[in-house]
């Protein structure tokens, strides 16, 4: 079933002269998990914005076409409803965090809806014991490490029950280990919660093996959409600023100057390339 | 020549950041810190041009103690280029903003002219000279802050986390002026927790953890040492991954090119 659906959308920051999105047309169906990705400017964060509702009603600008968020005209709609189908996440938690304690950050949101206290109580548990940080609840986020940071930060996100998430460039201050430790959560999300996840993100090699779609913008346009392997099978993404993992470098290399296709299965993980070497070799 | 002598470091919230660094670092040299947020990598930065002192032991930068001169004085031997250098721009244009502290050193006006116009077209900022830097994009902000400390020319640059929120080409621009830097001779520090962007400098590694080094090596080295990674919160570059699980080809861990990997990957297929 689709759950995002763009048709034919523009949008042009006020004061700027350039169009940041132009002619998207997209349908993202439930359940997917999409990697966004492209060089810094592209128009990825712009595309997410105009997801949530950001975009037309926060930001200022010129929005031509049409988005629509399980079935919402988001420009019928404002954020706070949006915001309960579709959350998003950003860079830096630091900017989204500010209460005294863990518990009261991610309750926050929903005191402002005016849902019930016992039903508050349970989303807060629920948010907690899915993004894994129980043991978080009562400490102040300055005690918080970045990577723990982003995991309130993304359970104050939950704790709305949207069905999309939208995650852009989330790990870019994260150390290797807490980044692979956030992405192996959202990935969590979306395997065991059927939550559709739009991520940004530098750090494909350990996001594309799991990710069921690969979309490439550049200029603010989608110029390549597809199954992460088959994007990358046919395609030199290099020139749009899109960090190839290194292995599928090697892979790539094997391919086309040694003659080595592997039956045209470009792997996305060191595990899967070291299976394909096995087995071509015996 | 930079050297820490048992240097320690307490914050005064008691978080002790640095707990015994011996270092030496020598003129011209490309010297990476690594380690996991908190081990202690920019607090090492900050010991270079005296904004810290050391709680206990010594900083000598050529052989002047950090605690016996002034920020302003090390400043002209280190500049050092902040993670978040990009939220303190402030002045109306580019050109001011680069000037601003060849200005406070009291260069005169034409060698501030030639300096700025040199910086601006090292780091092919020249078309934005009389813009705001705030309208500059995040990969050009980086470089602007780079370009600032570069214009008064220091011995030692130091750059912490260069890249952070960077894509793949302005990473591989980085390391272009980073070489070029050096090659100028230029000794760079650069703090960092990215191992691709490090491995393909292959600098050598000050490994840091919990406020002490653990390895002090050349990156082929200290980057193909996957148990020491991971303690250290490192996942090792992909292509160490790699081959460290290739034996059965007879390939060791390795870091290398992505080229000379597959080279090596085809020649024991055959």
């Amino acid at each position: 079933m689709t759950i995002i659906k763009s048709s034919n959308l523009w949008f042009k920051y006020s004061g700027s002269s350039e169009w940041a999105i132009r002619e998207v047309n997209i349908e993202i169906n439930e359940g997917e998990f999409v990697v966004l990705a492209g060089r810094s400017g592209c128009g990825k964060s712009t595309l997410m914005r105009c997801f949530n509702g950001l975009i037309p009603h926060f930001y200022e600008g010129e929005m031509i076409g049409k988005v629509e968020v399980c079935g919402l005209d988001t420009r019928e709609n404002p954020t706070y409803i949006l915001s309960q189908y579709a959350g998003m996440v950003f860079q830096n938690p630091d900017n989204q965090l500010f209460a005294l304690t863990v518990e009261a950050d991610i309750a926050f949101a929903l005191e402002n809806l005016s849902i019930p206290k016992e039903e508050i109580r349970e989303r807060v548990d629920w948010a907690l014991r899915v993004m894994g940080i129980e043991e978080l609840r009562d400490k102040s986020s300055l005690e918080l490490s970045g990577g723990q940071k982003q995991k309130v930060a993304i359970a104050s996100i939950l704790a709305m029950r949207p069905q999309i998430l939208l995650l852009d460039e989330p790990t870019s201050s994260l150390d290797p280990f807490s980044a692979k430790q956030l992405i192996d959560t959202i990935i969590s999300l979306n395997q065991k919660y059927k939550i559709t996840i739009l991520i940004a993100e530098h750090r494909l090699d350990l996001l594309l093996p799991y990710a069921s779609r690969m979309i490439v913008i550049d200029d603010g346009r989608i110029v390549l959409d597809g199954k992460p392997r088959e994007v990358l099978d046919k395609h030199d993404v290099m020139p749009y600023g899109v960090s190839v993992p290194r292995i599928v470098k090697v892979a790539t290399q094997l391919k086309k100057s040694l003659g080595y296709s592997f039956n045209h299965v470009v792997p996305l993980s060191v595990e899967e390339f070291v299976e394909i070497l096995r087995r071509w070799r015996n | 020549m930079i050297v820490f002598e048992n240097v320690e470091y307490v914050y005064p919230n008691g978080f002790k950041a640095l707990r015994g660094v011996n270092l030496e670092i020598e003129s011209g040299e490309i010297v990476a810190l690594m380690g996991e947020n908190g081990a202690g990598k920019t607090t090492l930065l900050k010991h270079l041009n005296g904004l810290l002192k050391p709680f206990s032991g010594r900083v000598l930068v050529d052989g002047v103690d950090t605690r016996r001169t002034t920020v302003a004085s090390l400043s002209r031997k280190v500049g050092i280029v902040f993670q978040n250098a990009e939220e303190m721009f402030f002045s109306p244009t580019i050109y001011e903003e680069i000037a601003f502290a060849l200005n406070n050193f009291r260069y005169p006006e034409d060698v501030i002219q030639k300096r700025v116009g040199w910086a601006l077209k090292f780091m092919e900022l020249e078309e934005y000279r009389d813009k705001s830097p705030f309208l500059l994009s995040g990969g050009e902000k980086k470089r602007l802050a780079l370009a600032i400390i570069l214009a008064w020319s220091p011995e030692v640059v130091a750059l912490d986390e260069p890249t952070v929120g960077q894509d793949i080409l302005q990473k591989e621009k980085m390391i272009q002026i980073i070489r070029q830097a050096n090659q100028q001779g230029k000794t760079i520090i650069i703090s960092s927790h990215d191992v691709e962007f490090i491995a393909d400098i292959k600098p050598r590694i000050i490994l840091m953890s919990k406020g002490r080094i653990v390895k002090d090596g050349p990156a082929e080295e200290v980057l193909t040492d996957i148990p020491l990674l991971q303690e250290c919160s490192l996942l090792p570059p992909q292509i160490v991954s790699l081959t460290s699980r290739l034996d059965f080809l007879g390939i060791r861990p390795k870091l290398a090119g992505p080229e000379e990997i597959a080279v090596e990957i085809a020649r024991r297929l055959k």
